[in-house]
């Protein structure tokens, strides 16, 4: 069996930049597994500009995005094995892979790196009744159709959800020729950033119908046109409220989900609010010498931080690697609670957090005005005034050792009146 | 285009038909309304094989339930069709309805079903500990089985193609005559002719039988909602959990697939449309509220999809299978009011009806008959030697398209040659489950339509999701050679 020394299950942006900060903290022995055809996972079908605002002060493409870490990982000769898919992992970090070019093989990894990303909630989940004909799409499938494959799925179009995948697609349907008649939001808020609102949907005049959601779905061969309702406050449809709007095609943009099938066969354990692995200051799970970062970590709401995070990974399995893990002392348990939905990491070891530690989550509900506080065993160390904070964008809180002192055992974050 | 039998629909009890004219010398076709083989009421149901107790003793019903439940573990083996004798256990949940569950007990014995027994309490929540602690007793079915209906009808018509019958598809037939000894079938694809005619039109066999009887039947589309949840929680149970059936059918029931997944339904509503097979709010609800009776734990958020399915029900005094020559129309074998448990009764139908044909048409028997069909190769369920070896030799199966079943490029391509072969995305996915994972297609449609596109040499813009119109894609974003 090939041993290496750090195995990377993704080549998308956290794998990337995974491997890049693994080279760079001197693992030679680095192999990066993609199932796709081509390295840079999702952002190869993120054609629209955005990225990099934060990593290179300038906005590029998805595809530019990736091409900046594709061409570091070049320089440093970063092995990535393409249309090789991981088939299973397990806690001794054996992976049985994939692919036609080299048939099925077993490999051992010192350290495994989990960066397989996240996938999109389907219709399924959310038990939207009707009938089942051709034109409904999750927005990223809609996105790979028309963006990397020149395939127009629908030309009336309504979106269900406003996550960011979806209004990135109300724009692009609209710049294809075709027409959104409207982007329905079961909750009172949007889950997008807001800077992809007013750039995808009001530059466009489409409108966004918050506490709105479908209710039947119409056509039998291909789909001819859907039920909307509004919802009240249990989020439950208003009778009496339905109207039925003619499309083509149903857009769902209602959720992503950290892909960790292959983490739970390794018994990595999994955090039930973020669907990802529950991870320490180095981003490790539970399983010695399995780290984790990105989407399948966590959803993401910029791709800058991704890079940032899976960096960390990649310092830390290097670290693993070499032996230089401290042998774990101390554990301060990370909480969020009154509005902070998750942490991640949701541990920290004081001994090996460095200086200090980016510790990333999200609130539960639009806020505004409102504190985000930091307690440390019940003392309140951090009260910051924050005019808006949105379920839709990350929150961050840069953790220092110093505020932990020698005997802290707990750090709690959430959001207060004053 | 003359042969010796017609068989109208390509569902499991057409193709049962088909695969048993096989073993006779003769010329026989099937016609198929849809697009592919297994698209009406074969293709959503319970998937259970039953074990035989639900029917009334001396009724067609129980006859073909017991046979075909009796057939079916050779039957899937010989042409490599997912089934498992899972058991099943019917639920009693008060001590007034103990009577009930011993009568199904006494009717069970009647029609010839072993093994069946009842179960208290303790020895309930051992067998399954998941069920609601509710429930006092039990009649317990060891027989009960549980089968992939797709693959099972798939593997019936492939079988019977390679006997020698011919499949037409997207044929639905508009009108019957009688000219001499012969009927005449006109289609969408032309017109057909035969002495012999075997009915098995699902939810339009009435119509079928009403075009040739003066004695007419109705058949009332009895809608069935289901929901399927997440292999994660398919640990939950072991065997099929049924309540105490009621005058509307066998209840919700709760029951592990073949595939690992947990599947819960059907409701029992009548409606008009025989094409209506559309999911409803209260229809899910009711499904959720109802396999929590039996699994109060069953966790509503792992649902990865709900669908419909449509009975035939015929209704009439003495509840059961109509099967035989239609009234005053020599020749035309009927298979009207197929029902629960059709699927389960389906192999025996198909042999009874292929027998009824040949003796009419006086076919000897086919003494070149093949029992079997191609092999099918699912790396998936191999070991990893097994898997590395196969792949060396087979590379296509290297490749995963379908990411959440684990389904390959060479198991795509070899169902789209298989005959009768896959042509739109539904129908690779029922005989590849590409798709029916927890993604529900989202990554593996797009290449399921390349690949499609490049085996048949049709256009993707061309292919369907499951016949007719239901495209999947409009167009190119932009014409070829536009904003080159």
């Amino acid at each position: 069996m090939n041993t290496y020394d750090i195995v990377i299950i993704g080549a998308g942006p956290a794998g990337l930049a995974a491997a890049i900060a693994a080279k760079e903290a001197g693992v030679d022995d680095v192999l990066v597994i993609e199932r796709d055809s081509v390295p840079g996972g999702i952002l190869n079908q993120c054609i629209h500009n955005g990225f990099g605002l934060h990593t290179f002060r300038e906005e590029l493409t998805g595809p530019e995005y990736a091409a900046r870490f594709l061409s570091r990982a070049g320089e440093l000769g970063v092995a990535i094995r393409l249309s090789t898919m991981v088939l299973s992992l397990s806690n001794e970090r054996v992976l049985t892979v994939t692919s036609r070019e080299r048939g099925v093989e077993q490999l051992r990894a010192r350290a495994v790196i989990l960066a397989m990303g996240c996938r999109e909630r389907p219709r399924g989940a959310l038990n939207i009744p009707g009938y089942r004909p051709a034109g409904i799409y999750s927005a990223g499938t809609a996105q790979r159709l028309v963006n990397l494959e020149g395939f127009l799925p629908g030309r009336e179009v309504v979106i269900l959800g406003s996550g960011d995948i979806g209004l990135i697609m109300a724009r692009r349907m609209t710049l294809e020729g075709a027409h959104v008649r409207c982007v329905a939001e079961l909750l009172p808020y949007s889950g997008g950033l807001k800077r992809n609102i007013v750039q995808c949907l009001h530059d466009y005049g489409i409108p966004l119908l918050l506490s709105h959601t479908v209710v039947d779905i119409h056509g039998r061969e291909r789909l001819e046109g859907v039920t909307l309702a509004e919802v009240g406050a249990d989020r439950k449809p208003v009778p009496g409220s339905e109207k039925y709007i003619p499309c083509d095609t149903l857009l769902l943009s209602v959720g992503l989900l950290p892909e960790n099938e292959l983490s739970e066969g390794a018994e990595v354990m999994l955090d039930r609010v973020t669907g990802g692995p529950a991870v320490n200051e180095s981003l490790e799970t539970n399983v010695p010498g399995i780290f984790a970062c990105g989407n399948v970590l966590h959803v993401h709401d910029l791709v800058d931080y991704v890079s940032e995070e899976a960096a960390r990974a990649g310092k830390a399995a290097a670290r693993f690697v070499r032996g230089g893990t401290p042998k774990s002392t101390r554990v301060v348990k990370l909480t969020g609670r009154d509005g902070v939905r998750y942490t991640v990491p949701q541990t920290v070891r004081p001994a090996a957090m460095g200086e200090s530690v980016v510790v990333r989550f999200r609130v539960a509900n639009p806020y505004y005005g409102k504190y985000l506080s930091c307690y440390v065993d019940g003392k309140r160390i951090s009260h910051r005034k924050k005019p808006i904070m949105a379920p839709g964008e990350m929150e961050s809180f840069t953790l220092t050792r110093e505020a932990l002192g020698e005997s802290a055992q707990e750090v709690v974050f959430c959001v207060e009146e004053e | 285009m003359q042969y010796d039998v017609l068989v109208v629909g390509a569902g499991v009890v057409g193709c049962a038909t088909a695969m048993e004219l096989g073993k006779y010398s003769l010329r026989a076709a099937v016609i198929e309304a849809g697009e592919d083989v297994c698209t009406g009421t074969s293709k959503a149901n319970s998937a259970i094989v039953h074990a035989g107790f639900d029917a009334r003793p001396g009724s067609l019903m129980a006859r073909f339930n017991v046979e075909g439940s009796h057939a079916m573990p050779k039957l899937c083996e010989r042409l490599q069709v997912p089934f498992r004798r899972c058991g099943a256990l019917v639920l009693c949940f008060d001590e007034a309805d103990r009577p009930g569950l011993e009568e199904l007990l006494l009717r069970g014995v009647k029609n010839g079903v072993h093994g069946l027994r009842i179960v208290e309490r303790g020895e309930l929540h051992e067998l399954e500990p998941n069920v609601s602690p509710e429930a006092v007793a039990a009649l317990y079915a060891p027989t009960s089985g549980i089968v992939c209906p797709f693959e099972l009808t798939c593997a019936m018509a492939e079988n019977a193609a390679r006997n020698g019958v011919e499949f037409f598809f997207d044929a639905r037939v508009e009108r019957i005559a009688r000219e001499g000894e012969l009927w005449t079938l006109e289609t969408a694809r032309g017109s057909f002719e035969a002495p012999v005619v075997v009915n098995a039109a699902g939810l339009h066999s009435a119509e079928l039988n009403n075009m040739v009887s003066e004695k007419k039947l109705t058949v009332t589309p009895r809608k069935g909602e289901y929901m399927l949840l997440d292999k994660k929680v398919g640990h939950m149970l072991s065997r099929t959990v049924f309540q105490l059936p009621t005058k509307m059918g066998k209840g919700v029931l709760v029951t592990p697939t073949v595939h690992g997944n947990l599947l819960m339904g059907p409701t029992a509503v009548d409606v008009q449309d025989p094409e209506a097979t559309n999911t409803t709010a209260a229809g899910l609800e009711s499904v959720m509220q109802k396999a929590r009776k039996s699994v109060p734990t069953l966790p509503g958020n792992r649902t990865i999809t709900s669908f419909a399915g449509l009975r035939a029900h015929v209704e009439r005094e003495e509840h059961d299978f109509i099967i035989g020559e239609a009234e005053g129309a020599p020749g035309f074998l009927n298979a009207v009011g197929i029902e629960s448990p059709g699927l389960s009764a389906a192999p025996a139908i198909g042999a009874f009806l292929a027998e009824s044909a040949a003796y009419l048409v006086s076919a000897p028997v086919n003494k070149k008959y093949d029992s079997t069909r191609p092999e099918v190769y699912r790396p998936n369920e191999m070991t990893v030697e097994e898997r590395a070896a196969f792949v060396a030799e087979h590379p296509l199966y290297g490749s995963i398209i379908c990411r959440c079943e684990q389904v390959t490029e060479g198991e795509i391509v070899d169902a789209i040659h298989r005959v009768p072969g896959a042509r739109s995305l539904d129908g690779v996915k029922r005989r590849t489950r590409a798709g029916m994972g927890r993604c529900q297609a989202g990554f593996c449609s797009p290449r399921v339509l390349e690949i499609l596109s490049r085996e048949l040499g049709v256009p993707q813009e061309q292919l369907t999701k499951s016949g007719g119109a239901s495209f999947p894609i409009v167009g190119k974003t932009r014409k070829d050679g536009e904003n080159a």
